[in-house]
This record gives C-alpha cells, structure tokens and sequence, in this order.
C-alpha cells in the first residue's frame, strides 16, 4: 500500500547538505508491523514526517494507496492525514486546556463531525485504551501512560489506515511502555498498517519487519 | 470545522490565559468607550451651543456694528479706512421704513449698580424695546415688559430678573416700586420669568430698560446691535441688502456694519461641533487602531508560544484555512467582547455624567456606537489577520519538534 521510489530529502543548512534522507526505495504492505531503528540523526523521524505527509520529499515518489503524492496540494494532504493516517509522539502533543476526551475529539471536530457522534466514537476509542473514567481528565491530571494513551485513542479515532509512532515510549518508564506496545500491536492485529520508530532492540525484534537506518540510507532491512 | 466548535475552541484558549485576555478586552474597551465618550461630549456641546439660539425667536438678523472682512486682501490701510461708527437708535429708526420687517430691538448692554431701600448690587443692564421679548421669546412672570416703550419713546420704566428681585425687594412687592440704577430711576414694571441666559448674560440677574434711557445712562450713543425680525423667512435676504443699503447711507458711503443672519450662525455653529464630534471620534478610534495593534502583537507572541499545538492539528489534519480561522476567530471574539464592554461603560458613565452635570446634556450619538464598534471589529480583523497567516503557514514539522 505504501511505495517509496528513490526518495530523498535534503536539507540545506548555510552551504551545506544535510541528505536526511539518501535515495531511499521502500515498499510497505498493508497491515504490516515495520519497525525503523538507527542511530540518532540517522533520519527515521523524517522518514516517518514524509509517510505521513508532514513533509514532502526534495525528490522521488511516495505512492500511498495507489496515488502519487507529490502531485497532492496542502489540502489534499491535510485531508488524507485526516482520514487515513494516525500519529503518535514522544512527547504526547495533548491540548493542555482540553479534556482526555475532548483532546480524542479534536480530528473529528475538524472534520466536521456532529457532537453527538463525536461523543459516541470518542468513548469508544478511550473505552479500547481503557480510559473511559478518566475522559473528563485533563491532560495535568493524568500519568504518561495515561497521556500516551489518550494520544492513541485521538489517533485512531477517525479509524486511519496507517498508525505512525515516532519513539512513543521514549518518555515512557518501561512498565508503562510495555502497556503501550501492547496496545498499538493490538491495533496492528485488528488491521491498522503500523510504523514504529524505536531506539529499543527488544521492542523492533517484536515486529513483523525491521528496517536500519544509517545516514538516510536503508542499510538493514529484515523479515523477523 | 463547524462553528460552534470553532467558537469553543478560539473560547478555551481566551480562558486558559485570563491575564492576557482581561488586558486585551480593557484595551478594546478603553477605545470603544473614548469613542462615546468624545462624542457625547461633542453633541453635547453642539446641543447646548444650538438650543441658546432655538430658544430665540424665528427669522432674525442681527446688525452689528464693524465690517467684518472675510475676503482677502485686507491690508492696514483697508483696516483704518472701515473704523467703524457708531450704530444709534436713529439708525434703528431708519430701518423701520423697510417692508417686510416684523420687530426691530436695537440691543445696549453695560453694568451698573442698582438700589432699592438701602440694599444694593451691581447688575447688568439691558437696554431695548419691547420688540426684544419678541426676539427673544421670552416670558414673564407677571407684568408688563416695558410698557409704552418704543424706539423714540422711553418712559422710565424696568423689569427685573427673579434674583434682582428676590435680593433687593426680599418679600416686598416690586411691581410698582421704584428702582434706583445708575444716577436715573424707573418703575418697575414686570419680573422676567424665563430663566437662561441671553448674550451670555443670566436673566434671573438683569434689569432691562428703554434703549434711550440705557445710553444716556452709559453716556454714549452707541448700540451693542440691532435686531431685526422679519415675517418671512424667504425676505430676508433682501431686508439684509436693504439694512446694508440704507445704514451705508447714513453712514457717508461707508459700509461699516456687518448683518448676520442667525440661521445662517447656527447652521455654522451646527456644522462647527459636528466636525468637532467627528475629530473627537476619529482621536478615540485612533485608541481602538492601538487597542488593534496590541493584539496582534500579543497574537503573534501566542503564535509561536503555541507552536507544538499547531503542528499537531496540522498532523491531525487540520487544514492551513482551519488554523487561520481559528486564529482570527481568537481575535473577532477578543475586539468585539472588547467593544461591547466599552459600549456598556461609555453608556453608563454618559449617564453618571448627566446625572452629575445635569444643565449639560450628554448625547452618545447612535452612529458613534455603531462606527466604534465596527472599527474594533475590523482592527480585531485586520489586525488578526497577519498572527492568523503566520499560524496557518507554520512547516508542521517545525512546529512539532518547537516549544510546547
Ligand atoms: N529542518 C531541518 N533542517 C536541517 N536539518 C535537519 C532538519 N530536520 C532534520 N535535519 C537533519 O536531518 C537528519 C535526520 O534527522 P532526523 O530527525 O530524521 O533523525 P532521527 O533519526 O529521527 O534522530 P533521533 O533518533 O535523534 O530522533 C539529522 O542530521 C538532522 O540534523
Ligand atoms: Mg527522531
């Protein structure tokens, strides 16, 4: 579903280059678990920006389900971020003055959604990260976990094909990442495409596929 | 994004941060409220300034004495050539041979103490006919107002303002008395009952005698002016052309009096205070452009504060229009809450003010509320639109790893 043709991001800083991302030819399939690992600055974070069109590639191709991206304009691309592509961050990005549960409603709220189904699917998304008595919480009052938990129900709560978490337990202390682990590989299993950007060698062996990164380049790519 | 959602989105970030909203409204509303302010003063003022002259009788002309140049050109010698002379009574006189005039009140004023049984003050003297009531609509209280006065014909004969008559003749009755002004005496006749004031002088305190009694009281021949009423509006052009003519004549060829027509004084005055409302206005607005500016500012500073914030509603799909929006709707919510404060503190203190200063009438005209309050939207406009462009224009990626 996803296909990266000689993709390369460069990055011009004074006179120099930084190539972030070096000719980099990829195909993902769907409901494939992949695993990007590599030394810091080796370029998985911009990998992830481009999969999930934060960012745009100085040159190659992304194919996402079939279309050409490079010929999308910003609101094609914020539209297909809205329906097909969920995220998730180290740091949370919760909305400091919002409720767990209006925090899981903003995508629908943008969307356009009424209220009244923006409450049903809120509820069922904190309902599958087992939040439902902290909905009313704000993000202060809850624990990392808790928070990170709240962040992945907002992101799969437009119910998006492809589920991109950059380091999601690297604020996390190692219980509660392996609560959050656990969860996304249950997302994967219920048919969420899934890309985990990961510093930890245990958590990127539990993958279907792990993929190295050196330099913007792929120097690794193994079935587990 | 529906707008309610907009609304409570653009809602939750203004309570987040109290102090700052709290400084932005005081200063929207400090704009608003100058706006009404100002003018309620300006109307105000333009209100008292054009009742002095509705309270006067229709259709009059004043004739004064000096030729009031306002063509260019004047030089000295123009100036010594139009030293003017004196306007008398029989130039009074001579106006009323003209068609088409109603009243004629040839006006002396001047100061004098005036006494009556041992008690005495100093009080201003108004010498006329009893054409002047006319002109000047005035009533009274009781008696007559300089009976058998007329412009050859000066019986010794006053009337009394009601504080002349309340301090001099304390309970006694003043009708009847004689009154001592000055080195001459007259009877007074009547109590003025109109209260105001006229040629800047307080009624209440006044004694108004026959014009010829009043100059040879002062011991000088000339007028302070002439009042001219005529029955149509639509003479008095040529009665103006007709006073000029004749009292030029009289006067060796020498055009030395102005004639003003008193509609044409006021619509001057009226036009007068309404560019000043209108200057007061535009200086207030000027507070709410700096009211406007101020969140812009404090917008910006928010944009880059709320960096991360942006950047995740972009990763969650938000649209560049979306963040402008919700920006913009920020700053509408910020200016228009703003304005309607102040319009509700410039009305109440309007009201305070008139409570206060009752003989003085505060008009807030309705177009100041309108204009202020559309100024303050279009500043929170225009203002919010730069923060909302530079939101919407955020690299997502940048904003995401930027402050949180
Ligand atoms: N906006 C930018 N401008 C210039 N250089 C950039 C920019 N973004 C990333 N880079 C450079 O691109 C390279 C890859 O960065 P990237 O963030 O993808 O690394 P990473 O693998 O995610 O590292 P980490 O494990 O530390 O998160 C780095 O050398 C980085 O300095
Ligand atoms: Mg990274």
């Amino acid at each position: 579903m996803i296909q990266l043709e000689n993709l390369c991001r460069h990055f011009e800083v004074g006179n120099q280059i930084v190539r972030a991302l070096d000719e980099v030819t990829l195909e993902i399939n769907k409901k494939e678990y992949l695993s990007i690992m590599g030394v810091s600055g080796s370029g998985k974070s911009t990998l992830l920006n481009i999969l999930g069109l934060l960012d745009t590639p100085t040159s190659g191709d992304y194919v996402l389900s079939g279309i050409n991206t490079s010929k999308m304009n910003d609101d094609e691309m914020a539209h297909i971020r809205s329906t097909k592509i969920g995220f998730i961050f180290q740091s949370f990005h919760l909305i400091p003055r919002l409720t767990a549960a209006e925090n899981v409603e903003i995508p629908m709220v943008l969307s356009g959604l009424n209220s009244k189904e923006r409450k049903e699917r809120a509820d069922n998304a904190l309902a599958r990260v087992s939040l439902t008595d902290r909905a009313d919480h704000r993000p202060e009052q809850l624990s990392g976990g808790q928070r990170q938990r709240v962040a992945i129900a907002r992101s799969i709560v437009m119910e998006p094909d492809v589920l991109l978490a950059d380091e999601p337990t690297g604020n996390l202390d190692s219980a509660s990442s392996k609560e959050i682990i656990k969860l996304i590989e249950e997302l994967n299993k219920g048919g969420l495409t899934l890309m985990l950007v990961t510093h930890d060698v245990e958590m990127g062996s539990r993958s279907d596929r792990l993929i190295e990164l050196l330099d913007g380049k792929i120097i690794n790519d193994k079935k587990n | 994004m529906r707008f309610y959602d907009l609304i409570f989105l653009a809602f939750s970030t203004l309570v987040r941060y109290p102090l700052r909203t709290l400084m932005l409204l005081i200063a929207t509303s400090i704009g608003v409220m100058a706006v009404i302010l100002l003018t309620a003063v300006g109307e105000g003022a333009r209100d008292y300034i054009t009742g002095q002259f509705k309270d006067m009788g229709t259709n009059l002309l004043f004739v004064v004495p000096g030729k009031n140049e306002t063509s260019g050109g004047m030089g000295p010698v123009d100036l010594a050539g139009v030293a003017p002379r004196d306007l008398t009574v029989e130039d009074a006189i001579s106006l009323r041979r003209i068609e088409g005039v109603k009243n004629i009140a040839p006006i002396v004023i001047g100061e004098t103490p005036a006494q009556f049984n041992g008690l005495e003050r100093s009080v201003p003297i108004i010498g006329t006919t009893p054409s002047f009531l006319a002109v000047r609509n005035w009533e009274m209280e009781v008696g007559n107002f300089l009976p058998g006065v007329t412009l050859d014909r000066s019986p010794p004969v006053c009337v009394i303002g009601k504080e002349v008559e309340s301090e001099l003749f304390g309970k006694n009755n003043a009708i009847g008395q004689w009154l001592r002004v000055g080195d001459r005496r007259c009877r007074v006749t009547g109590i003025i009952g109109t209260e105001g004031r006229a040629i800047g002088i307080d009624t209440q305190k006044i004694v108004v005698m026959p014009v010829s009694l009043a100059t040879a009281l002062f011991n000088r021949p000339s007028l302070f002016r002439i009042a001219v009423q005529a029955s149509n509006t639509w003479e008095m052009d040529q009665i103006k052309k007709d006073i000029i003519r004749i009292i030029k004549k009289r006067h060796q060829g020498k055009e030395d009096i102005t004639v003003i027509r008193q509609d044409a004084v006021m619509q001057s005055f009226d036009n007068i205070f309404n560019v000043l409302t209108m200057a007061l206005a535009s200086i207030a607005s000027i507070s709410l452009f700096v009211a406007g500016i101020l969140i812009m500012n404090v917008m910006l500073v928010a944009v880059s504060q709320r960096q991360s914030e942006i950047g995740l509603l972009k990763a969650i799909g938000a649209k560049n229009k979306q963040i402008s929006y919700l920006f913009m709707t920020e700053a509408i919510i910020l200016s228009g809450t703003g304005a309607i404060l102040g319009l509700v503190f410039g009305h109440t203190i309007t009201q305070v003010l008139k409570l206060a200063f009752p003989t003085f009438n505060f008009l807030p005209p309705l177009w100041a509320s309108f204009v202020s309050i559309i100024v303050a939207l279009v500043s929170g406009i225009v203002f919010g639109l730069l923060p909302a462009r530079r939101a919407s224009k955020l690299d997502p990626v940048i904003a995401l790893s930027g402050n949180k």
